[in-house]
């Protein structure tokens, strides 16, 4: 099947699901790292409030897609993006973009943990600091107790503020990068496969937190997991080779798969 | 018998070994294919070769060590000998002489009474280097069949030879601790001896640094107080250098790990690396002609009328120069041992590339770099010919950077290198100024490769 179909096919199926106001539109993306196209004509639609998961084999594109959305492939020497990325409307890759207001606005949590090696209040405050959010002590204290409260980590840390970030588990860890993503008020926030890296029970927390969030962002999830996935997600697009195969409702993508290769994939056949 | 001969024979008669026992064990598997070496023919035929080479090897040093005392044993037993006076001098000297023209690094002899012992002594070296000679090929030939009929298909010659190479290693490295120790216990053993005619006290409290070599050892007026010199090491390589090296060195390390494009770095920091290859005796003489007489027209610029051509700012400067490479190499290492999830934690909250390395990049490498700046000091400390050459003599206690002032390494060498004797207090006084250096640089380097390790651990 050559991209041209799938676009128009995803295009005229999955339209009507999109009810809820669109927060994020990729039109015709190909990222390249060097000569390697690593995504290549990739369509979709991130609705608010909803939380899109995509799912796929390893070297799928998946990650490298994610990157694009916050432009954090910039950071990378020879990655190059073509096609166009909006949010609300906004093309991100225009020039003249503050990617520093963008990146302000879509949010990102990585696949390990990676809290600064400072204490609590400061891995949370920093983002309210370098974006001048609030000047006085106490608002901090109020972002970062609210902040801390979302990610579900306040009670367990509340009194232990000034130790240091990455002396805490894993899954506490990773829930503090919620906290300190959530920190500077963004829209979307995108997780690179939050899970990995934690036990079932860590995973199933972060998990739960997700579900809550979901009540004010807009949440893209890259997951290995389909089980995850499913549990977490109300979109699903699942990644081949580049190439967006299949999105829709996640829970069609499931039960009901429209592609074959979808269908062999969440069966396990391959990936 | 030269000592080259002797070292051709035995890595030759090791090489027959080698060969020999390879062979041999590929005919144990030639014999019988159902058999299974325990160890490759190889090191079958390190094993022999080992045992060949080693023991004689030992042997031939100890034969060089102990055959001189023998020969002259035996000349002294020749009845030709009775001419030699009884002992001193005189004896001594005759008996060089006639070892000289039998040895023929001699053509003829200056005191008559040695042409009678020349005969003998060749006789004996002849006699004493056969023997040698024999008796190492024996040690060879022992050694190599001793090993040579321990060989078996099941024989772990591989597990002997892997051990013999790890003792080889330990030796290695302990060649290197000896040699501290040995340089610590000769700092220490001198210094003793100075602070016998000096009190340590005054050593290392005194203002006053005035040691006279030529005079007739204390008290001659001399006055040993340190602090100037102290003062003086202090202000050149660990302040005026350190000023220049720990933000140049720091600032281009940012840039060559954040900011630089891959061709840059590639350019720029083997040039940077190229810095720190410079011999110091070059930026000494840069220090000396080219920048001291500019310190000094500066300063005479601004107004400062006392500065001279030799001044610590000198010296400080172009320290500060060679050194930046080793802060910026530990700084950069440090930087980049920062994980990239730190990195892209930092900018995915909108944080800017500068903000990013300002808040959290540092701090992360700080320890890092402050190790580095430690090793650095330690080095600038140590250094010698740049202040030979640019910072002067006189000890100054002052805080004048342009003017003259001496630090430790300036004077131990001033010391030792006078026409002073070994057992007088002055050139004593450089081994308590090397103690003294040593114990600081080597705290330096502890603390400072503690710090690096304990970072180390922090992120793996």
């Amino acid at each position: 099947m050559n991209a041209e179909a799938i676009h128009t096919e995803v295009k005229a199926e999955t339209t009507p699901y999109f009810d809820a106001p669109l927060k994020m539109s990729a039109k015709n993306v190909s990222v390249y790292y060097g000569d390697k196209r690593a995504i290549d004509d990739v369509s979709i639609d991130i609705p608010q409030r909803y939380v899109t998961a995509f799912i796929g084999p390893s070297g799928c594109g998946k990650s490298t897609f994610l990157r694009s959305l916050n432009r954090m492939n910039d950071t990378i020497a020879n990655a190059r993006v073509e096609g166009e990325i909006t949010l609300d409307g906004d093309d991100i890759y225009r020039s003249g973009m503050d990617v520093v207001q963008l990146r302000a606005r879509v949010g990102m949590v990585f696949q390990k943990p990676n809290p600064f090696p400072k204490s609590i209040y400061e891995n949370i405050a920093y983002g309210p600091r370098i974006h001048g959010i609030t000047g006085s002590k106490a608002e901090l204290d109020e972002i970062v107790e609210q902040s801390l409260r979302r990610a579900g980590l306040w009670d367990e840390v509340k009194d232990r503020l000034a130790d240091s970030g990455t002396a805490l588990s894993g899954g506490q860890q990773q829930r503090l990068c919620i906290a300190r993503a959530i920190a500077v008020d963004p829209e979307v926030i995108l997780m690179d496969e939050p899970c990995s890296a934690l036990d079932p029970i860590a995973t199933a927390r972060i998990e739960e937190l997700i579900d809550d969030l979901r009540s004010r962002y807009a949440i893209v999830i890259v997951t290995h997991s389909m089980q995850q996935a499913a549990r977490v997600s109300q979109r699903t697009a699942f990644f081949h080779l580049g190439k967006v195969v299949e999105y829709g409702k996640t829970s069609d993508i499931f039960t009901n798969p429209r592609e074959e290769r979808t269908k062999d994939y969440i069966t396990g056949r391959y990936g | 018998m030269s000592p080259a001969i002797l070292l051709l024979l035995a890595f030759g008669l090791s090489l027959l070994g080698w060969l020999a026992a390879r062979s041999r064990a590929w005919a144990f598997r030639r014999k019988d294919p159902q058999v299974r070496l325990h160890s490759l023919p190889n090191f079958h035929g390190w094993y022999v070769a080992l045992w060949v080479g080693v023991p004689a090897l030992l042997f031939a040093a100890l034969w060089a060590a102990i055959s001189p005392a023998l020969i002259t044993g035996h000349v002294l037993a020749d009845p030709a000998s009775a001419v030699l006076p009884n002992f001193g001098f005189e004896r001594e000297t005759l008996l060089a002489e006639a070892r000289s023209v039998a040895t023929g690094r001699a053509f003829g002899v200056f005191n008559e009474e040695a042409q009678a012992l020349v005969a003998p002594y060749r006789t004996a070296i002849t006699l004493f280097d056969s023997i040698g000679l024999v008796v190492t090929i024996l040690v060879a030939f022992a050694g190599g069949a001793f090993a040579f009929l321990r060989l078996k298909p099941d024989f772990t010659a591989r597990t002997r030879v892997e051990r013999a190479v790890m003792a080889l290693l330990l030796i290695a490295s302990l060649v290197a601790i000896l040699t501290t120790i040995g340089i610590i216990a000769s700092l220490v053993f001198e210094t003793i001896r100075f602070f016998g005619m000096v009190s340590p006290l005054d050593f290392l409290f005194g203002t006053h640094w005035s040691p006279d070599p030529m005079s007739a050892g204390a008290p001659d007026g001399s006055e040993y107080g340190a602090i100037p010199l102290f003062w003086g090491t202090i202000y050149i390589g660990a302040i005026i250098a350190m000023i220049v090296a720990i933000p140049l060195g720091l600032m281009s390390a940012i840039f060559l790990t954040q900011y630089a494009s891959n061709t840059v770095r590639k350019v720029v920091k083997p040039l940077l690396e190229v810095l720190a290859g410079v011999p110091t005796v070059v930026y000494g003489y840069f220090a000396a002609l080219t920048v001291a007489p500019m310190v000094r027209d500066a300063a005479h610029a601004i107004g400062i009328t006392n500065a001279s051509t030799e001044s610590a700012m000198a010296a400080g400067l172009v320290m500060g120069v060679m050194i930046i490479p080793f802060v910026s190499s530990m700084a950069d290492d440090s930087i980049a041992a920062v994980p990239q999830a730190m990195r892209d934690g930092s900018l995915a909250m909108g944080a800017t590339t500068a903000e990013t390395i300002r808040k959290v990049i540092v701090p992360a490498a700080l320890p890092g770099i402050v190790a580095g700046v430690m090793l650095a000091i330690s080095r600038a400390i140590g250094e010698t010919m740049i202040v030979v050459m640019a910072a002067g003599a006189s000890a100054n206690l002052t805080g004048n950077p342009f003017e003259s002032m001496t630090t430790v390494t300036f004077q131990i060498v001033a010391m030792l290198t006078g026409e002073g004797s070994f057992d007088h207090p002055a050139t004593l006084s450089a081994f308590a100024l090397g103690m003294v250096l040593f114990l600081v640089t080597l705290t330096l380097n502890f603390i400072a490769l503690r710090v690096v390790k304990r970072y180390r651990e922090a992120y793996e």
